[in-house]
Formats: structure tokens, sequence, C-alpha cells
């Protein structure tokens, strides 16, 4: 059937007919659909061939047994399994609340890396000299092993008389910082030399040059960099527990499970599964707020 | 006041880009203007003659080599601490964090100007400009002739003694150029400001301006001033009269003298 301009023109592209929060979320749980549809056909498979890739002899690069990949539904089912025996707390209380924990050092930590970030940015655009003799120890820092330096923080902490959970948001913070510092130098540096001039014009000063110009300038950069820094300050929390010997952590509970891997795989994944979600959660709350604070002027620019 | 005392006083003006170095360049050379209160001035001529450097050396945005240049009897850099200049750029140059109005308030909160004073201030000159209803949109919401006007408004909002605008209709398209430059002579009329106007336009140096400065390139001179008597106020039939076309005429020769001189 032919289609005239005009029709084609009347119908709607389906972006305008179907709300965008609705599409979002279809999209979310179709893509969710098809992760879970791709985990167990894989294992539908492996089932079948032995593992093997179909009509060859080569083995499948992960087996697919319920002790390497469990269904879905037993992961999903572990969440709500006692956590101990004999004891009524289910997997997916004690995960909320390790969560929760961990969050509360990584947005600590978060809070305190992004300060320390955007300050060193600050610093390094004006004083180029700075940037060019501490820029190289700003590098190495993020490329020294972080298990290597968390457990020396810990002990420092400790002998500072520091409660441990500060010395985990010092880890979360020290994971958190550099994103925020190299994206705050790249954006503060971004405004053309007109608009700088035009602020010349009005023989501002340099405090103002910043906090008119160059910071809001920024923004868009420290937000890109804010959403990276959320996730990489839940892994700074979480990895930051497990020298410190807290127990009430993420960290915890994920090396706990792993013990138990081999008899019991599905609490590792959920545990996993938390681990992400949470990830998720901060990020998404960084994206809200960047939302309201550039959406008016068209600025999100990813 | 005397009104034989100039507002802006160049003498023996040169600027030399990259100075001692192999590749300097002398972008102006000797140059001597001196420009009245009140007047609109354009400095015109090919790309290259330095006549937007000039522009710069007057409003302090880069030193002169060599030279001296006074502006209502004190050195450009004091004129510019003193706010004596309002500039406006071949592009609009707003915030675009800012709404309109925050962006026009921009000059006075830099200068420290009361809340409620900026507020009035940012309201007179939006309208001055036409834009009043535009206060709370962003300037992506406004189109290019529309964001030039929050610019001129902006530059007017302190009332500075100096308008310097740098080929401020360049990136528009014609016929909104010709409505800007109608705009913008009003402007004129109301605020009394000098204007000091960068274009490498024949038509609109002349249809704007009491003087025109003519410049050539190589290094960048004053090849010769015209005055412009056309009547004032200037409208859409000015661009009709024979004595325009005269004075386009007059303009393009003395161009055509600083090409082969």
């Amino acid at each position: 059937m032919a289609t005239t301009p005009i029709d084609s023109e009347l119908i709607a592209p389906p972006s305008q007919r179907i709300p965008g929060w609705l599409r979002k979320t279809l999209v979310f749980f179709a893509i969710l659909s098809a992760l879970c549809l791709l985990w167990e056909g894989y294992k539908a498979i492996g089932a079948t061939t032995g593992d093997k890739i179909p009509f060859t002899n080569t083995p499948l690069p992960v087996r697919s047994d319920d002790s390497s990949m469990p269904h879905i539904a037993s992961i999903v089912g572990a969440l709500f399994l006692p956590a101990q025996r004999g004891n009524d707390t289910t997997v997916i209380s004690i995960l909320i609340q390790s969560a929760l924990f961990t969050w509360r050092e990584a947005i600590v930590g978060f809070l305190i890396g992004s300060v320390i970030g955007f300050a060193l940015g600050v610093i390094f655009s004006r004083w180029l000299f700075l940037e060019r003799g501490l820029m190289p120890y700003v590098v190495a820092s993020q490329t020294v092993p972080l298990l290597a330096i968390a457990p020396m923080i810990v002990i420092w902490g400790s002998r500072l008389g520091w409660d441990t959970w500060i010395a985990v948001t010092i880890i979360s913070a020290y994971l958190t910082f550099f994103p925020v510092t190299i994206n705050t130098l790249r954006g503060l540096r971004s405004p053309d030399p007109t608009s700088v001039e035009l602020m010349r014009s009005y023989a501002s000063s340099e405090w103002q040059l910043l906090w008119k110009l160059r910071v809001p300038a920024a923004l868009p950069y420290i937000f890109t960099a804010l959403k990276i820094s959320a996730t990489a300050s839940v892994i700074g929390a979480v990895i930051g527990e497990l020298p410190s010997g807290i127990a009430d952590g993420l960290g915890r509970v994920l090396l706990t499970y792993s013990y138990y891997y081999v008899s019991g795989p599905e609490k590792l994944y959920a545990a996993i599964i938390m681990a992400a979600l949470l990830g998720i959660t901060f990020t998404s709350i960084i994206i809200v707020i960047e939302r309201i604070a550039l959406a008016p002027q068209r600025r999100i620019n990813d | 006041m005397n009104n034989y005392q100039p507002v802006v006083s160049i003498q023996s003006v040169s600027k030399v880009f990259n100075q001692g170095r192999d590749n300097s360049i002398k972008a102006l050379d000797n140059i001597n203007l001196d420009i009245q209160p009140g007047e609109f001035v354009s400095l015109l001529g090919p790309s290259g003659c330095g006549k937007s450097t000039l522009l710069r050396l007057i409003g302090d945005l880069t030193p002169p080599s060599n030279g001296s240049i006074r502006i209502k009897d004190k050195p450009a850099h004091q004129a510019r601490l003193d706010r004596d200049y309002g500039m406006v750029f071949q592009q609009a140059t707003l915030y675009d964090w800012r709404s309109v109005i925050k962006n026009v308030q921009l000059p006075l909160e830099v200068m420290n100007y009361p809340q409620d004073k900026r507020d009035v201030r940012a309201q007179e000159m939006l309208k001055l400009v036409q834009l009043e209803e535009f206060g709370k949109h962003y300037p992506w919401q406004l189109s290019g002739g529309m964001q030039q006007r929050v610019a001129i408004a902006r530059a007017l909002s302190f009332e500075p003694s100096i308008l310097l605008m740098d080929e401020p209709f360049g990136a528009l398209d014609e016929m909104t150029r010709e409505r800007m430059q109608l705009e913008v002579l009003r402007i004129w009329s109301q605020t009394k400001t000098t204007v000091i106007f960068v274009t490498h336009s024949i038509p609109e140096a002349v249809f704007l301006s009491s003087r025109v400065v003519v410049m050539s390139v190589r290094p960048g001179r004053i090849t010769g001033v015209i005055e412009i008597d056309l009547p004032r106020p200037r409208d859409v039939e000015t661009r009709e009269h024979p004595h325009f076309f005269e004075k386009i005429t007059e303009v393009r020769e003395m161009l055509r003298k600083g090409e082969t001189a």
C-alpha cells in the first residue's frame, strides 16, 4: 500500500506515541528478559551438548551446570532463604542491611573524594606549574592497586584511633577523587576565549571569573565524573571493608558467600546483584540531580 | 563638558604579535585616531587589517606594543577597571546556564549592584532591545538576532561610556542584519553612548556611522577617515538615498587606494 507523504507526516514517530518513561521502562525490562533468556539458553545448550559448542568438540568457556551457573529462579529464590540455619533472617534482608551500611561509607567517601577532586581541579587549572608537578603523582595514585593500599590505610587509621569505617571512607574517597579532578580541570578550561574576555571587560576578579564562568561551564563535565565516581565509591567501600574486618557491610557478605560458592553459588550471585543494584541506585540519584541542575539549560551531554 | 575633548585618543599606536621572535607579525602600524563623545565610528577594512585588534587595544584586552591609548584622559587599563567599556562580540557569548535576564544581569553582579537595582536595570535593558517578554527564556530558545540583542542589552546594562562592537552582526543573515542595524541606531540615539563598531561590510559602515575609519592590510594602517553626513534619524529610506551610494563609492575607492598603496 502506498503512503502519501502527508499520511506519513500525520503518523507520529513511535517515540511520540508512547510516553518516554513508559518506553524506558519497557526497554529496561526487555533487556533484562533478554539477558535472563541468554543465561538460561546457554545453560540449556550446555546441558544438551555436554558443555560443548554445538556441532563441535570445543568446550564452552564456562561450565553450565547448576553449581557454576545456577538458574535465575534459584538466584532469586536464594534471596528468600534463611541466611543461616536456625535463624529467620532471610538473605535479602541481610543483603539490604549490608548494602545500606556499605552505601553510607560510600556516600561519605564519595563526598570527601568529590570535594578533594574538585579542589585539585581548581588548583591545577589556576596554577599550571602545580598541575605539571603534581599530576604524575595523582595518576600514579590510581595505578597502584587499591588492594595494596587499603590495608595500609586501615592500619594507619587504627594507629590514629579512627573508627574502622572512617578508613573505609578514605579508601572510597581515594577511588573517587581522580575522575572528578580530571573532568573538573577539563571543564574549567572549556569556556571559549571570548567568554573569558567578556568577564575581563567587566574588570571581574579571578574569584568571580571562577564562580560565574568557569565552574558553571564545568558542571556538565563534573556530573559526568560524579557518575563514574558514584560507582567507584561503592567499589572502594566494598574493597575497603575486606582488610578492615568490618562485619556489617557488603564486602564481608561477598567474602563469606564466596567461601560457600561451591556448595551454594546462588547466594554469591544474589550478593553480586545487590552490589550492582547499589551502584545503579547511587548513579541514578546523581543522574536525577544532574537533570534537575542542567536540564532547563539543555546541557546534558551524554 | 568641552566637546573637543575626545573620549578616545589613540596616538602613534602599533601592535606587534610575537615580538622579537621569528614569527613576529606587525598587526598595526602608527595608528592615530580621536573619537568624540557620542560619535558612532566604524573601523572598516579587509580581513587582517587589524581592525579587531585595534578594538581590543582600545578595550584593554591586549596591550599596545607602542604608543598611547587614552580613554576620557586616562589609560585604557584604568578605563577598563572603571568599567567604561561595554563589549559586544561576533558571537553573542551568552552564558547558556543563565536565563536571558540573568545574562543581562551578569555585569551588574560582577560590579556588585544590589539585587533590586539589578532587576530594574535588566528589565529596562530588555525593554530597550524589545525582549522584555523573554527574560525567563534560555539562550538556546532564542534566534541568533535575539541573542545578539540580549548581548547588546547586557553590554549597556551598566551604562558604559563606550560601546565596543566587534562585527556584532557578522553571523546574522542579511535581513536580520539590516533590522539589527536599525535597532542599534535607535539604541544609540536613546543612550547617547559612544560606539566603536568593527565591520567588513561597506554599506553597514556607511549606514550606521558618523565617521568611517578605512584601514588597509600588512601592516594595519588607517588609509583615511570619511565623514558620513547622511541625515539622521536614518531609516530604510536612507539605504535608497543617492548620497548613501555616493558615500559607499567614496569608501570603496578609499579601500582600493589602501590596497595599492
